[in-house]
């Protein structure tokens, strides 16, 4: 597919890096920074424009005339949609995915589409983080929260620690232990090495799971793995700017929030639109304002600023301190590899989060949802079967029949509202949603193949 | 050293065994014509193989993708390495040593076209062949063919590419996939050499020899199968035919794809360097004429205009195709066509020297510092052909030149030291650092370059070498830092 990315920045420079990597794709990206365009170029296999993203001049040169996708990734909500609107207007560019982050634009849903302007996707990485870092607060102890199909299954990351009931047990007594309640591990990973999970996979301190769940049976799987944890109702956000308010006012309702940001006219501006919120002017790694804030009593200490390092140091502060769970927001893949590790608790990357639901849209038709996992090492993806028994290879077959590529697990399906868990007798119907889990991503290619089937080429 | 050498080996090993696979061409048509070198080729193209595979699998455990350094590190290898193996069936075959048949391969595969052979027409037609297809794969470069069809070398491409693609102003690409605009480049490279083969054939010419002589033009390579080059068919529709060619070589081949995909010519005119390329020529090809009319080399226009016309365009596209003895004409005449060969080819084309486009930014450059004496308040930024040329590349470009001229000196140097005649040792240099071909004196077009000796004819090699790579590639090779950790 023919792709053009708008924008260089960390999200534009992450889509590119993802994209480029499936033979499939030809992507160009435009910016009006050449500094940053010629080291992208140097270490990617893409064509680059120098230009501004709106202008169809430049446009023209990237060769908008025959792209499939154009992907507007710039600072500016206006240019990116003013740039989509220029696509459809004078290319007729099929499909436009714009980021657009002001809710301002977002909540007005008659402002896209058919009479409005013509962006067939919006995506607010902001909003994206800001709801992944708020349902990994709802379930603590979780690493990673991942929704399915709507919500109604959902991915979830943990680390298994003793205490939990089904640590080391094998995987084929979960059954025992919750006999009302389904779920299938997808993966396992021990000292950063998948391996296989098998019904006499013991699952041993330290592993870090994957499951899949309905919704409603995530808790009880895991307190299965780890000692439950008592909900989150202390959180201390660091970070007052786009993800830190918008999860202050997602949270504030239930939970206790404080929010310390160090600019005083921007906690001027978040208090006013805050309403429980208690909102802190000063600096998130200040020992004494955070001692005053009792923060060995807070649950939760998310640094959400701008500055990773300043994230970083920060959370590692107040894990020090004594809060109980810490989380930063961290872009550099290669230092969230290095903290996860050490004393806090949860990275948070905005492009593994954010890139997941740009792939769904450029994958072929049948996949609805992707998630990038383990730095894109992993992907899980959410893939819709089309046809009948002939021209499938899944549909009509049962799941044991089905050869899946090395390292993947088909973890659940969903059949209009019921979820099902993955059994090696439950055949697949037309129109089931399928959740997959890849281990290594190379594999990608033939998952792909093997749910198109031939009916693509009806 | 080993880390940075042995990932790089890796890969050459994979351009050995096509080199090896190549030379089945000459292989089948020894085979098809029983002819004498048939073992010469079953050997050197085994032999190869084995070298390659060996290498292969020799250095399987330091596979890695490449970074930028291994890059440069792998083209200048296979610039070096690649016309020992290149030369093996003519070191086998002909009685010749190994100095020359590098020195062969080598003007072979950087489209020089100066040859250390003579009685061509008495070469068996398989060992022509190679002669020619050496010259038609190093035309768009050995490098950009295996991007194109190994699709392993992936990411660090594009350094590559840079590495090996002459210009100064590579970071545009005709399509965002490395692989698929090298293969689109040897997709129009193979069309036009298609269509010059059915032209020349057309014209008269026998299908061995209007393959050859299409290899040549297109790479603008310059190798014969006769002593007396194009002289030796004697037909102005031949000499019309190779010369249009000629032209379209030293174009850029990113402008013939875009008038194609455009179809139309208008991509031409927007191409500030075609539209200099074909000022100078016309204004070359008539003043000379004029001239040797003038000196009484020939007795009418239309003659002159044919003996002028074929070898300028020849020696100034670096071809060194040649109809004519012209080391006879006037001293005049030769030299304008060999400084005319430093600076004609375009960027992006198959030809040699330092490129009309380097040669438009600095002429605009002093353009520029001229005005700015007269105005000492001006901003004018450097446009070619409308477009801005940022700072840093008119930098390079001067840094490339000084590099260029100082190779150029040195070089001459070396050889006049070795005891070469003043006229022999500069043009011989020029010749080989532009890919030019025949020089002037005693390896002018009526001789070859079988009269240096060993070590005069290693220093023709390492020229032709410089000129091909554009000497940062390969002086590259010798900076420290490229092989400090």
């Amino acid at each position: 597919m023919k792709i053009i990315i708008l924008g260089a920045g960390q999200v534009g420079r992450t889509a590119a890096y993802h994209l480029s990597r499936e033979e499939a794709n030809d992507v160009t990206v435009i910016d009006s920074n050449e500094e940053i365009l010629r080291d992208l170029q140097d270490r990617l296999d893409i064509r680059t424009v120098t230009g501004n993203a709106a202008s169809p001049r430049v446009l023209e040169s990237a060769g908008i005339a025959n792209t499939d996708i154009l992907v507007a990734l710039t600072n500016s909500d206006e240019v990116n949609m003013l740039a989509c609107q220029i696509a459809w207007t004078l290319y007729r560019t099929p499909k436009k995915i714009a980021r657009v982050r002001s809710a301002d634009f977002t909540a007005r849903d008659r402002l896209f589409g058919e009479n409005g302007v013509a962006v067939d996707v919006w995506i607010s990485p902001e909003q994206l983080v800001t709801e992944y870092v708020a349902r990994l607060i709802r379930y603590p102890g979780a690493l990673q929260v991942l929704d399915f199909a709507d919500g109604r299954v959902r991915l979830v990351g943990i680390r298994a620690r003793q205490g939990g009931p089904l640590v080391g047990e094998e995987l084929r007594t979960l059954r025992v232990h919750i006999p009302n309640i389904d779920a299938r591990v997808a993966a396992i990973y021990r000292a950063g090495k998948s391996i296989k999970p098998e019904g006499s996979t013991v699952i041993v301190d330290g592993d870090e799971v994957f499951f899949l769940a309905a919704r409603k049976d995530i808790r009880a799987v895991m307190r299965e793995m780890r000692r439950e944890e008592a909900p989150v109702r202390r959180v201390v956000i660091a970070g007052g700017g786009n993800i830190g308010f918008r999860l202050a006012s997602e949270l504030e309702a239930k939970n206790q929030v404080k929010l310390i940001e160090r600019d005083h006219r921007r906690a001027r501006r978040v208090s006013e639109q805050l309403k429980t919120t208690t909102v802190l002017h000063g600096d998130a790694a200040d020992e004494d304002l955070l001692l005053e804030e009792n923060i060995d009593s807070a649950d939760v200490f998310a640094a959400l600023t701008n500055s990773e390092e300043a994230n970083i140091l920060s959370a590692m502060l107040a894990k020090r301190l004594g809060a109980h769970k810490v989380m930063a927001l961290i872009n550099k893949p290669s230092y969230a590899e290095l903290i996860e590790s050490g004393s806090i608790d949860i990275a948070i990357s905005p492009q593994t989060v954010t890139i997941g639901s740009l792939l769904a849209h450029v994958r072929h038709g049948d996949v609805v949802r992707v998630h990038s996992l383990r730095r894109g090492a992993a992907e899980a993806l959410e893939v819709v079967v089309h046809g009948d028994a002939d021209n499938s290879r899944v549909i009509g077959r049962r799941i044991e029949d089905i050869t899946l590529p090395e390292g993947t697990t088909l973890g659940a399906v969903v059949r209009g509202e019921d979820v099902i868990i993955a059994h090696h007798d439950i055949t697949v119907q037309p129109d089931d949603h399928l959740i997959l889990f890849l281990t290594d991503r190379r594999h990608l290619e033939a998952v792909e193949k093997l749910f198109q089937g031939s009916a693509s080429f009806l | 050293m080993k880390d940075t050498l042995l990932p790089v080996a890796h890969v050459f090993a994979m351009v050995i065994m096509v080199v090896a696979v190549i030379m089945l061409a000459p292989l089948v048509l020894a085979i098809w014509g029983l002819d004498p070198a048939l073992w010469a080729f079953v050997v050197s193209a085994f032999a190869t193989f084995v070298i390659g595979a060996l290498l292969w699998l020799g250095t399987r455990r330091f596979k890695r993708e490449l970074k930028t350094r291994d890059g440069l590190m792998l083209v200048a290898l296979t610039w070096v390495a690649l016309p020992a193996v290149a030369g093996f069936p003519l070191w086998s075959y002909l009685p010749i040593h190994f100095t020359d048949a590098y020195f062969e391969a080598t003007s072979g595969l950087t489209t020089t076209g100066g040859t250390v052979l003579s009685g061509l027409e008495f070469l068996p037609r398989s060992i022509n062949l190679w002669r020619h297809l050496l010259s038609w794969i190093g035309g768009m470069g050995i490098i950009v063919l295996a991007v194109a069809i190994l699709p392993m070398l992936g990411v660090g491409g594009m350094q590559i590419y840079r590495a090996e693609m002459p210009g100064p102003m590579k970071d545009s690409k005709l399509t965002p996939r490395i692989g698929q605009t090298a293969k689109l480049l040897w997709a129009v490279y193979a069309g036009l050499t298609v269509c010059c083969i059915l032209s020349l054939r057309l014209v008269g010419m026998q299908w061995f020899d209007a393959v050859c002589a299409g290899f040549s033009a297109l790479s603008l390579g310059g190798f014969s199968n006769y002593d007396a080059n194009i002289g030796h068919f004697d037909s102005v529709p031949i000499e019309l035919v190779l010369s249009a060619f000629e032209v379209l070589a030293a174009l850029n081949f990113a402008t013939h794809y875009l008038a194609w995909s455009q179809r139309g010519v208008r991509a031409y005119f927007r191409d500030s360097e075609a539209k200099a390329i074909f000022g100078v020529l016309f204004i070359s090809c008539f003043g000379l004429a004029g001239f040797l009319l003038f000196k009484g080399i020939y007795a009418d226009f239309p003659t002159a205009l044919r003996y002028a016309s074929f070898n300028v365009i020849s020696i100034a596209t670096t071809s060194g195709l040649h109809n004519q003895d012209y080391s006879l004409w006037p001293t005049f005449a030769p030299m304008w066509m060999i400084f005319l060969s430093s600076i004609v080819a375009s960027s992006g084309s198959t030809g040699g020297g330092i490129k009309m486009i380097r040669t438009l930014i600095l002429a605009k450059q002093a353009n520029r510092e001229l005005n700015q004496l007269v105005h000492p308040n001006l901003v004018r930024p450097l446009k070619v052909g409308g477009s801005v040329i940022a700072n840093r590349v008119v930098f390079a470009v001067l840094a490339f030149v000084f590099l260029y001229f100082m190779s150029l000196a040195s070089l001459i140097f070396v050889q006049l030291a070795s005891g070469l005649d003043f006229i022999t040792a500069l043009s011989a240099i020029v010749a080989c650092i532009n890919n030019a071909g025949p020089g002037l004196g005693a390896v002018g077009p009526g001789a070859n370059y079988g009269v240096l000796n060993d070590f005069q004819t290693w220093v023709c090699s390492a020229a032709m070498l410089l000129g091909r790579l554009e000497v940062f590639t390969l002086l590259v090779l010798f900076t420290p830092t490229l092989w400090r950790k």
